[in-house]
């Protein structure tokens, strides 16, 4: 009995001493953040880590309406079905005030979709697929990455100017592979009507068959061609391309090429005079763009990849939206991020109210190779504000309502 | 042109070559282990990564070729390891049950590759002195196709002279035709098991290290192979060396010219292949039919199913009322777990049906259940219609879609049965995959939600536990039916069974339809619980999934399906939170396998029994 009645007087006197610290100390905004951590490895891996960093930074410098940011990573298995169970328990168990997160485009809608059906904030950060903010935007869904059709406008514009009149594609065959050809042909004959397509090639994804691609593009013998394939397939194809002569003398774009998830397993191998779209990260000089690369590696011991920096402008954005919001309501939050701008490592970015995607953009460049490695030179920053349909088109994009 | 012929030709033969020795690895294990080794593509996968640090080791041409080699071996060592612990302690177990042990393997290889090399791609080390083309009648051909060109066929040739020409090959022979045959002649089973394994497993990381200057080592390549793999064995007939070749050879080159004059076609052609070729030859080119006794008899003699007694019905009463209260108790996402859960035990449930009261392995059973979802999505987006119509569709959709498949796959029987459903699933997937206008591809359909009055959590629940309790309960009734007295009865001796009148094809018929059906129920629920659907859901993987439940709760059982499916949607449920779940999670599966040969529920009613019998 004197045993118990010690210790019910020790659990007080604790109580009492930690009491102070758990009034004083506020509680945390909680978001939560579904990704492929498994199933992407190589693309989630860089992206969480520039999403701490930027996490660590926000409460470093007292966090947000004073309470810190706290992310909760789930791993989905890269299953639509799971990421949707994942967002529900988020959302009602776990008390987040938003979700962001996903990489694959599938997942990126299927959280889309369940966001406006359950009235809560996504913020899809890496998928591109257009269709997200376009044929299935809804209210409180936003897009921070440069999509697919941007991307594809900007390699368009450098194709008019190459002086290349017979094209040929060649282009994963799903979804994101139709969208960034249909994007690239639209841009590409307005600017230039008299560019002609001669091959379309559709290699299913990851099961590239790069010998016979090649030969078919070789048969067509196009001026330019336009490549979006990337991962283990571009690597194929660029071996199977090179070996057999396909890129000499002609003018090539590489959707996403660039970027280095995709150029640097390329070594010494990577396509040398190909303009590609990507993040030339150790050439970036401005202020900004510049000081977050050196944070990043200070931080990390790593380089920045462009997941990296998406995940780094996620946290930025969030930031930004719930400051402005001034709560974390998620009506304020949504009427938050319409028409919110902020600075970002590539600039000043606003996320447009008309569809809700953000105006990041993207770095354009031609590849070289330097020590043996694949690197983007004369490139530059075109701001995704310019590369983007009329609003008037984009209202006929959105469905009704929206 | 006769140039160009001739290098599209060269392309395809040197594209045959890691396909070939992946393939016939495949077709050796299941020849004579019955094995079907889902955990293939990922000895092919290690394969190439160990041929990777090999060869940043070994120096020059020797090296390399020599790294390639010792990539082969060190791979068919991990086999052989895989198989003495992994699989020897399973042979005894239900026919099939042992791909679920290898699918637990594919889970635990991922997680280790993942660890050992990181997530980045690696690119492949180009053969040294074999970099660059030559050209033949004017067209660019790599120096590397052409010795894939040559030691491709060396491969063929040794494995040829290995089966045909020495005694371990007549062993392997021998065991292929029947191996309870060959067990009774003698021969230690165990050992020529062993060693089938480790060759099989060692032509597949072979096959990972010859493909490295082609491509390279990345972490999606075990499954990305699969498919293609299981097509090559199922068209050159299972357990067929040269059939293996020949299919290799027929897929690369068909898909060369596919590239070339149908560029769309990537996806479907070579299961449209598939297809023609199982219907015209049913058992593969050179494959020959299965000899009896293979259906679901091996280990110990079924026991006839009981009805539950009263002791047992009072607590599933008494669990069903618990569950039935989880609103009054459980938090909103409870109910959503709930629902899920639900969902997939009544999909494992109809395909345990076919399992285990048909004997009907089916590969394919993702295309009732993602087909069910997609024909109430499809309605709904395109139509408009009300979400009760819509909801309706889903079953009788994939209704119809098994009544077609099944009344063209169940000319078959046992694996090529198997096979044949698998070819159908994935051309629908196909299909679904190509077809973007209607079905919106791999972007799917979204915005499919339930009715306003169906949309809180609590309804829903009510209605997925009254469909899924209902379904799960009627499928349980069924057998116990005249109906599946006579399913049973052609499952155990169909000869038998017709001669007491029963028309055993038209029954098997009705009960692939009800399946189905069953499944497509679970796939409506499924959709308008999650607002989408991907092609993910027609997936080779999802039909995996409720197989591998099938088999971890009990084939042999009535509840098994239940059983396996809420066991594996729970445990997956917890260990998706930590970082290494697929370790755990594979370890986990292994380890029930082993301990558990009979599946959960047989293997707990087994030491029940045995208890009993003990106290009597």
């Amino acid at each position: 009995m004197v045993r118990h009645i010690v210790a019910r007087l020790f659990i007080t006197c604790i109580t009492l001493i930690l009491l102070p610290f758990s009034v004083f100390s506020q509680e945390p905004i909680k978001i939560g953040e579904i990704n492929h951590y498994k199933r992407m490895a190589a693309f989630a891996g860089p992206y969480k880590l520039g999403l701490e960093l930027a996490a660590e930074e926000v409460n470093a410098a007292g966090g947000v309406l004073g309470r810190p940011l706290e992310f909760i990573f789930r791993d989905d298995q890269g299953e639509p079905g799971e990421a949707i169970k994942i967002a529900e328990e988020l959302i009602t168990s776990e008390g987040v005030v938003m979700i962001t997160g996903t990489i694959l485009s599938n997942i990126g809608l299927a959280i889309s979709s369940h966001a406006a059906e359950k009235q809560y904030v996504y913020l899809a950060a890496e998928p591109l697929a257009d269709s997200i903010v376009w044929a299935s935007g809804n209210k409180y869904t936003f897009r921070l990455r440069a999509s697919t059709y941007m991307q594809a406008a900007m390699l368009a514009e450098q194709a008019a100017q190459s002086g290349a009149v017979t094209y040929a594609t060649i282009a994963p065959n799903y979804a994101y592979g139709k969208d960034a050809v249909a994007a690239f042909k639209k841009n590409l004959l307005s600017l230039q009507p008299e560019a002609k397509f001669v091959a379309e090639q559709w290699p299913a994804l990851f099961k590239i068959d790069a010998g016979a691609e090649v030969q078919a593009l070789e048969r067509a013998k196009p001026d330019a061609i336009y490549n979006v394939t990337f991962g283990p397939d571009l690597a194929k194809f660029v071996r199977e391309g090179t070996d057999r002569g396909l890129f000499v003398n002609r003018t090539v774009l590489g959707l996403l090429s660039g970027e280095p998830e995709y150029l640097d397993p390329l070594g010494d191998e990577a396509p040398e005079g190909w303009i590609v779209t990507g993040y030339p990260w150790y050439d970036i000089t401005a202020t900004a763009g510049k000081a977050f690369v050196d944070a990043y590696q200070a931080r990390w011991d790593d380089y920045p990849r462009i997941g990296s920096l998406v995940g780094y402008m996620t946290v930025q954005s969030i930031a930004a939206a719930l400051e402005r919001a001034g709560s974390t309501e998620t009506e304020a939050l949504r009427d938050a991020f319409e028409d919110l701008i902020l600075d970002t490592p590539v600039g000043s970015i606003t996320f447009r109210s008309i569809d809700h995607q953000s105006t990041a953009g993207a770095y354009v460049g031609r590849t070289a190779l330097q020590d043996g490695r694949g690197i983007m030179v004369d490139w530059s920053y075109k701001d995704g504000a310019d590369y983007l349909p009329s609003d008037a088109e984009v209202m006929k994009l959105r469905p009704a309502g929206q | 042109m006769s140039g160009f012929l001739l290098a599209q030709v060269l392309t395809g033969l040197a594209n045959a070559g890691a396909l070939f020795m992946v393939a016939s690895g495949l077709s050796l294990i299941f020849g004579v282990t019955r094995i079907v080794n889902l955990a293939h593509g990922s000895f092919y996968m290690i394969g190439a990564y160990i041929g990777y640090s090999l060869i940043q080791v070994l120096p020059g041409i020797v090296g390399f070729w020599l790294a390639i080699l010792l990539a082969g071996i060190v791979v068919g060592l991990v086999g052989l390891l895989v198989e003495l612990i992994v699989l020897r302690p399973v042979y005894k177990a239900p026919e099939l049950f042992q791909l679920v042990a290898t699918f637990g393997v594919i889970l635990v290889f991922q997680d280790l590759t993942l660890m050992i090399w990181g997530p980045e791609d690696l690119l492949g080390p180009r053969a040294p002195g074999l970099r660059g083309v030559i050209f033949i009648l004017g067209e660019p051909i790599p120096k590397y196709d052409i010795a894939l060109l040559i030691i491709t066929p060396i491969v063929a040739f040794l494995l040829w002279y290995l089966i045909s020409r020495t005694r371990v090959g007549i062993l392997v022979r021998a065991a292929t035709q029947d191996r309870e045959m060959v067990g009774a002649l003698g021969v230690n089973q165990a050992w020529l098991f062993s060693g089938v394994f480790a060759l099989g497993t060692a032509l597949a990381g072979l096959g990972g290290a010859l493909q490295l200057p082609k491509g390279g080592a990345d972490l999606l390549m075990d499954f990305n192979i699969l498919t293609s793999v299981f097509v090559v064995v199922v068209i050159g007939g299972m357990g067929s060396l040269p059939g293996a070749y020949l299919a290799a050879v027929i897929i690369s080159v068909v898909n060369v010219f596919g590239v070339t004059f149908l560029p769309q076609s990537t996806l479907v052609m070579i299961f449209v292949v598939m297809v023609l070729v199982l219907m015209i030859r049913p058992y593969g080119l050179l494959g020959r039919e299965e000899g009896a006794g293979e259906h679901g008899q091996v280990g110990e003699p079924e026991l006839p199913f009981r009805p539950a007694t009263p002791k047992t019905k009072i607590w599933v009463t008494l669990g069903l009322i618990l569950l039935a209260m989880l609103p009054l108790y459980g938090s909103n996402f409870t109910q959503i777990l709930a629902i899920d859960i639900l969902v997939f035990c009544l999909f494992a449930a109809s395909l345990h049906f076919l399992l285990g009261i048909c004997g009907l392995v089916s590969f394919g059973h993702a295309a009732y259940f993602g087909g069910g979802a997609y024909a109430a999505a499809l309605l709904l987006t395109h139509t408009g219609a009300p979400m009760e119509i819509a909801f309706i569709l889903a079953p009788i959709g994939a209704a119809l879609a098994a009544l077609v498949v099944g009344l063209i796959c169940l000319r078959l029987t046992g694996v090529y049965f198997a096979m044949l459903t698998l070819a159908f699933s994935q051309l629908l997937w196909s299909l679904v995959f190509q077809w973007g206008e209607v079905t919106g591809g791999d972007d799917g359909l979204v915005n499919i939600w339930p009715a306003e009055w169906l949309k809180p959590t609590e309804i829903y629940f009510y209605f997925a536990f009254i469909l899924c309790v209902g379904g799960i309960l009627f499928l349980r009734h069924v057998a116990h039916s005249p109906f599946g007295y006579a399913l049973r009865g052609a499952r155990d001796n169909e000869v038998r069974a017709e001669s007491t009148g029963i028309h055993a094809q038209r029954l098997r018929w009705l009960a692939f339809i009800l399946a189905g059906t069953m499944a497509g129920l679970a796939g409506g629920l499924f959709v308008f619980s999650k607002g989408s659907v991907f092609p993910n859901e027609l997936e080779i993987a999802r039909s995996f999934d409720a197989l591998i439940v099938v088999f971890l709760g009990g084939v042999k059982t009535l509840t098994g399906g239940v059983v396996g499916g809420a066991f594996f949607k729970g445990v997956e449920e917890i260990l998706t939170r930590f970082e290494y779940w697929r370790l755990a999670f594979g370890c986990l599966i292994i380890i029930v396998v082993i301990f558990a040969p009979q599946g959960i529920v047989g293997t707990l009613r087994k030491v029940y029994d045995d208890r009993v019998r003990h106290r009597a």
